[in-house]
């Protein structure tokens, strides 16, 4: 194990934290250990879990009777496996994490290097993986398997019928569309959208940020909403606050806000203009990668990521899904204009930019809570 | 005692006396030992050995000392001038190309990036790029990232190449040290921790007095009923502790939200308007509130422990005496129930130093307290070294209010229940 | 030592106040009951004459506590009326009563010293700090503790305490003095060296004293009157020799001093003299104090003391005559403590000196006791 060249000495002391995580985890695992293998799967559970479920694992235990534990730890998953590498002890196979979150892990040694074109599946035309992902889908160590959407949702019972709100201008807009609004508790999202409800192009959001002037700018434009902001830390929280019409608008995940929608008939509303897109997919921790290849390959084919396409209204990753995107399991509503990826939707969209979140979300996350704290 | 050592006394069959008293005890001893032995077991696990590790982790900083040994090495000599000269640039190709090899990278740009927004990536990307640079790297590196050229870059290196550092705990104060090596503090838009701190000690002392306040008259009450209705009532005083923290949480999320039951009762009535809700959660109400309600017991207990002590004589002595029923109550009463209040009020004040959950639910911005900034930097930013500084510091002003309080009134007075 | 703290007062009072020195405290038909269903006093009446040390004597559970506590303030009688100085009190809150009171607890505060406890009652009447200071160090002189102001009560012994306790239900000169059997946690000796204590100071002081115990040793000690309770009832009310001597009741004998009983049928009664058939058949002569007419039954109370071994000459003295075994003989030094089976009772004591011309007895020897008929009491069933 390259990562632990140095530190191996040091480290068994002082894991009690990770001693603790996986003796947990190993709690879970040994009422399990009949059968013919176990695969501890880590994802974000909720909707999100539930698609995987039913698209790649209830297939997948099917086909081969291994059991698949999920584990809803997908939020503090690199705190996670940091601590479980320390302690010695992997007990995860495979994790559903950001790509932020990986470029990280990857440089710490704690996932495995990934050879894509390798381990994935091709295209049913042919196309080797590495053509048929959308761009930044396939990093060092990461795989994705969906696009999902930050966004600004609203409850249109909220506002008139000839007056719906329909741009991030309108998030920003106290005087024509009064209410509270939900935002997460993040510098991440808030400070793009407040620099594009301030007049900078989608595009230059980033090269913006990274100047002092571009920051007190995006900071500036918050200041003129602070008052009238509710900030929420759980995916949870924003459909509920809509629904309790605490808030008019919400941040929230496209995802979250489509369910709300079609399963419980609420009167959401999403304003894509300026959705922050990003990737979410799997990473192998390290040494666990033959024990999950053949489900790696499983998981990620052209048909899996089309059929999770059912479940929840995150874009496939892989390009030659997107024609087998159908309807909604459950209502039958055609799923393509709901997808971050479809075209009406994405005509502003900002791609998250891990690089730059990797290198400022520490002090930014500082300032940001200074200035919530002012 | 000069006798003692003159004529060593023996037993009957000249075994000095203290060996032999050595030896019936020693049986016990080992017993006594063996019998706590599971419980120090216990404490050196799971309360020594977790201090210790925080301790040392809020100091540790073996990150640039291992990962870029060769460049600390090459940088011993350097005068923090002007530039580091080629060795040094040629050390960090070295360490940094050894590194990316290893994949072992990730810890070194996290930690420098601590000190320097902006140099994981100069990390990542200079490690990445390296096959395709040539000698002279100093020219090669600064071209590759203009990082490389700055002289404040090579002065975080040269100073974190000691094993361990004061930053966590600079950071945890608002300080930082600057490029030069003096301890300033941090911009404005940057200062969070000290106010936090500050808030935390002044909302729990609120706290602290809220529950002195409410639980005061419920343990007399429960101090003075007959012992049948008091066990009902001292049961009812424990509820809460049968429910979970969310569920009860929770709850005071749905009373006092401003479309909660609270603020509906209020329109009803007609106290207040429907568009002039009441915000009493998100904010520093709802932690207060929230928290009160859930340590109340902690305050109650204690009282009652010593209310229940106190004979109804002292009371009636006192007003024999000539004393009216108040000034009985100040003079009398109110003096002898101060361990309860001490032992409460401590009990109470710790535990809503150290409180995280409640806040973190209901405390919306302003009602936060520094253990929610622990949690952060424990399970999302994952700057352990941070959230061991902060605990650290928190852990000290524990340790600090335990020795006032054990000055003022001491441990041995306090009864728990 | 001759430090008093007697007030002048006292010799202010004129003609006006005779009646009210006679009947100084008064409960009249006191009733309390704490649940409604039970009575704890039924019908308590006392008259306290001004300077008297009256005790209420009698088993716990019999209501002289709650006498006293009502007495105090601290207690609402359900019924009755309560009197201090021609008073009634019942409207008085306990602080206004003016009354002193010793705890059997002693009830010192445990976070002020000794001289704190006793500036205390001077302290709420706001007297000046220098007159405080005077009035407790001689109130310590009183008590005898000079040296020990500054202590805290816990450093003191339990007789000390006690003195304490004392010291502080006097210290503010009150003329009534309550005391709820403050002697009760001290050992024998001590006991009684503190029953002396109290009487003397009662001597000095010139109190009004009502004193709460369930040792009839110490109320026969100390008290002017005896108010003997059982059962929420005074059984009796008459200074110690009486009650000794001459016990109204079966309880009041049985509860004062040891007392043997003989169970029997009454079936001659002239004067005061009366003859008692026993369930063993024998037939005793006896003194009718409470007993019933012909045929009602009677328990005769026997002091042991008044019942001798009859001797050569004797015979004269002891108009009751009967043949016992002895079962039992305790050596008590200067005495010896024999129980006897007489008239069908084996546990018939006798008391016979340790002293020349006192035969010795042994267990299963045979011998003849005799009593005089003055002696023997015939009492209620």
């Amino acid at each position: 194990m390259p990562y632990n060249d140095n530190r191996a000495g040091k480290s068994g002391g002082r894991g009690l934290v990770a001693c603790a995580v996986a003796g947990v985890s190993l709690v879970g695992l040994s009422s399990l250990a009949q059968a013919q293998q176990t695969l501890n799967i880590v994802s974000w559970g909720g909707a999100y879990s539930m698609s995987q479920q039913k698209a790649y694992h209830e297939p997948w235990m099917a086909q081969t009777g291994d059991e698949i534990v999920n584990i809803d730890r997908s939020g503090n998953a690199l705190a996670g496996l940091r601590a479980q590498s320390q302690a010695g002890n992997v007990t995860w196979d495979l994790v559903d994490m950001l790509p932020a979150d990986a470029m990280i892990a990857c440089a710490e040694g704690l996932i495995e290097p990934l050879d894509h074109d390798e381990l994935l599946a091709d295209a049913p035309d042919g196309t080797p993986p590495s053509e048929d992902f959308v761009d930044g889908a396939l990093g060092e160590c990461f795989v994705a398997s969906i696009v999902y959407s930050n966004i600004v949702a609203y409850n249109s019972e909220m506002f008139p019928d000839d007056a719906q709100p329909g741009t991030i201008h309108d998030v920003f807009d106290l005087e024509n569309y009064p209410g509270k609004r939900a935002l997460i508790r993040k510098p991440i999202n808030n400070l793009e959208w407040a620099l594009v409800a301030d007049g900078v192009a989608p595009e230059d959001v980033y090269d913006v940020l990274e100047t002092e002037e571009g920051i007190q700018r995006a900071f500036a434009k918050l200041d003129t909403i602070k008052d009238h902001v509710i900030w929420w830390e759980e995916g949870a929280q924003p459909p509920q606050l809509l629904a309790d019409r605490e808030v008019a608008f919400a941040s929230a995940y496209n995802g979250r806000i489509f369910n709300a929608m079609v399963t419980e008939d609420q009167p959401f509303e999403i304003i894509w203009d300026a959705q922050v897109f990003e990737l979410d997919g799997w990473v192998v921790p390290t040494g666990k990668l033959d024990k999950v290849r053949d489900y790696l390959y499983f998981a990620t084919d052209t048909q899996r990521l089309a059929d999770q396409a059912q479940y929840i209204s995150y874009g496939p990753a892989r390009v030659s899904s997107s024609p087998m995107v159908s309807t909604h399991a459950e209502t039958g509503i055609e799923m393509e204009e709901h997808m971050p990826t479809y075209e009406p939707n994405f005509a502003t969209a900002i791609p998250k930019d891990d690089e730059f979140w990797a290198d400022y979300n520490d002090e930014l996350t500082q300032r940001f809570d200074a200035w919530l704290a002012q | 005692m000069s006798e003692s050592s003159a004529i060593p006394l023996t037993t009957a069959d000249g075994i000095p006396l203290k060996t032999s008293l050595r030896r019936a005890v020693r049986r016990s001893r080992i017993r006594a030992f063996l019998l706590v032995s599971p419980l120090l077991l216990f404490l050196v696990v799971a309360f020594v050995m977790p201090i210790a590790d925080m301790l040392w982790r809020s100091v540790d900083n073996p990150e640039v000392s291992t990962q870029l040994s060769r460049t600390a090495a090459a940088l011993e000599g350097w005068d923090g001038e002007s530039l580091p000269g080629e060795e040094v640039f040629a050390a960090l190709a070295e360490d940094l190309r050894v590194g990316q090899e290893a994949r072992n990278l990730g810890l070194l740009s996290s930690r420098l990036n601590y000190e320097k927004s902006g140099m994981r990536s100069t990390i990542n990307r200079t490690a990445r790029g390296l096959r395709t640079l040539d000698p002279p790297y100093k020219e090669a590196l600064i071209a590759a990232n203009t990082t490389w050229g700055e002289r404040d870059t090579w002065q975080i290196l040269q100073r974190e190449t000691s094993p361990w550092t004061l930053s966590y705990y600079l950071a945890a104060v608002d300080r930082q040290l600057s490029p030069a090596g003096d301890i300033v503090k941090v911009p404005a838009h940057l200062e969070i921790h000290v106010s936090l701190f500050w808030r935390t000690l002044w909302m729990s002392l609120v706290i602290t007095a809220l529950t002195l306040l409410l639980g005061y008259p419920i343990a007399f009450l429960l101090a003075s009923l007959p012992l049948r209705y008091s066990n009902l009532l001292l049961i009812l005083v424990l509820l809460p502790f049968w429910t979970s923290l969310l569920v009860r949480t929770t709850t005071w999320i749905a009373i006092l939200q401003s479309q909660g039951i609270l603020n509906d009762l209020m329109v009803a009535l007609g106290v207040i308007a429907d568009d002039a809700r009441w915000q009493m959660i998100h904010n520093k109400t709802g932690t207060i509130v929230a928290m009160t309600h859930i340590l109340l017991p902690f305050m109650i207990l204690p009282l009652y422990s010593v209310m229940k002590t106190i004979s109804p004589s002292y009371m009636r002595a006192a007003r024999s005496l000539g004393g009216r029923p108040f000034l009985c109550f100040r003079r009398v009463y109110f003096p002898l129930t101060l361990p309860g209040i001490a032992a409460g009020g401590i009990l109470v004040f710790i535990l809503s130093i150290g409180y995280y959950i409640t806040p973190a639910l209901v405390g919306g911005q302003s009602g936060r307290f520094i253990t929610n900034t622990i949690a952060y930097h424990m399970q999302t930013s994952l700057n352990w070294g941070l959230a061991a500084a902060i605990a650290s510091i928190l852990l000290f002003v524990v340790v600090v209010c335990y020795l006032v309080f054990n000055r003022l009134i001491g441990v041995d007075k306090v009864k728990l229940g | 030592m001759n430090v008093s703290l007697q007030r002048e007062k006292q010799d202010d009072a004129g003609e006006a106040t005779a009646v009210a020195d006679a009947c100084f405290a008064r409960f009249i038909d006191v009733q309390k009951s704490y649940d409604g269903v039970e009575l704890v006093v039924k019908g308590f009446n006392l008259d306290v004459r001004r300077g008297e040390f009256v005790t209420l004597l009698g088993p716990s559970g019999s209501g002289k506590t709650t006498c006293l506590m009502m007495m105090a303030g601290f207690e609402t009688p359900t019924h009755g009326q309560i009197l201090l100085q021609g008073e009634p009190i019942d409207d008085l809150p306990p602080h206004k009563r003016g009354i002193g009171m010793v705890f059997q607890n002693y009830a010192l505060f445990p976070h002020m010293s000794v001289a704190e406890n006793l500036a205390f009652p001077l302290q709420v009447r706001h007297l000046p700090k220098e007159e405080i200071k005077r009035q407790v160090a001689r109130a310590l002189a009183m008590v005898r503790l000079d040296d020990f102001g500054d202590r805290r009560p816990a450093q003191l012994s339990g007789g000390q305490q006690q003195r304490v306790a004392l010291a502080r239900a006097l210290v503010f000169e009150p003329e009534l003095v309550l005391m709820d059997e403050p002697l009760g946690a001290l050992d024998k000796n001590l006991r009684e060296e503190m029953q002396y204590e109290i009487k003397r100071i009662h001597a000095e002081l010139g109190v009004t004293m009502i004193y709460v115990t369930h040792d009839q040793t110490e109320a026969l000690t100390m008290s002017d009157r005896i108010a003997v309770f059982n059962d929420g009832v005074v059984q009796q009310l008459a200074s110690p020799e009486t009650l000794y001597e001459a016990p109204e009741n079966a309880f009041v004998a049985n509860f004062i001093g040891e007392n043997n009983r003989l169970h029997g049928e009454v079936i001659e009664s002239i004067g005061d003299r009366c003859e008692v058939r026993l369930d063993s058949g024998e037939t005793v002569a006896a003194r009718p104090v409470a007993a019933g007419g012909i045929g009602a039954r009677t328990t005769l109370s026997l002091r042991p003391e008044r019942v001798g071994i009859v001797g050569e000459g004797d015979e004269a003295a002891f108009d009751n005559r009967f043949q016992a075994e002895v079962r039992e003989v305790i050596y008590l030094g200067d005495h010896l403590r024999t129980r006897l089976e007489v008239c069908g009772n084996d546990e018939f004591i006798i008391k016979t000196p340790n002293a020349k011309g006192f035969p010795s007895l042994r267990p299963g020897q045979t011998v003849e006791v005799g009593w005089s008929s003055r002696d023997c009491r015939a009492l209620d069933a």
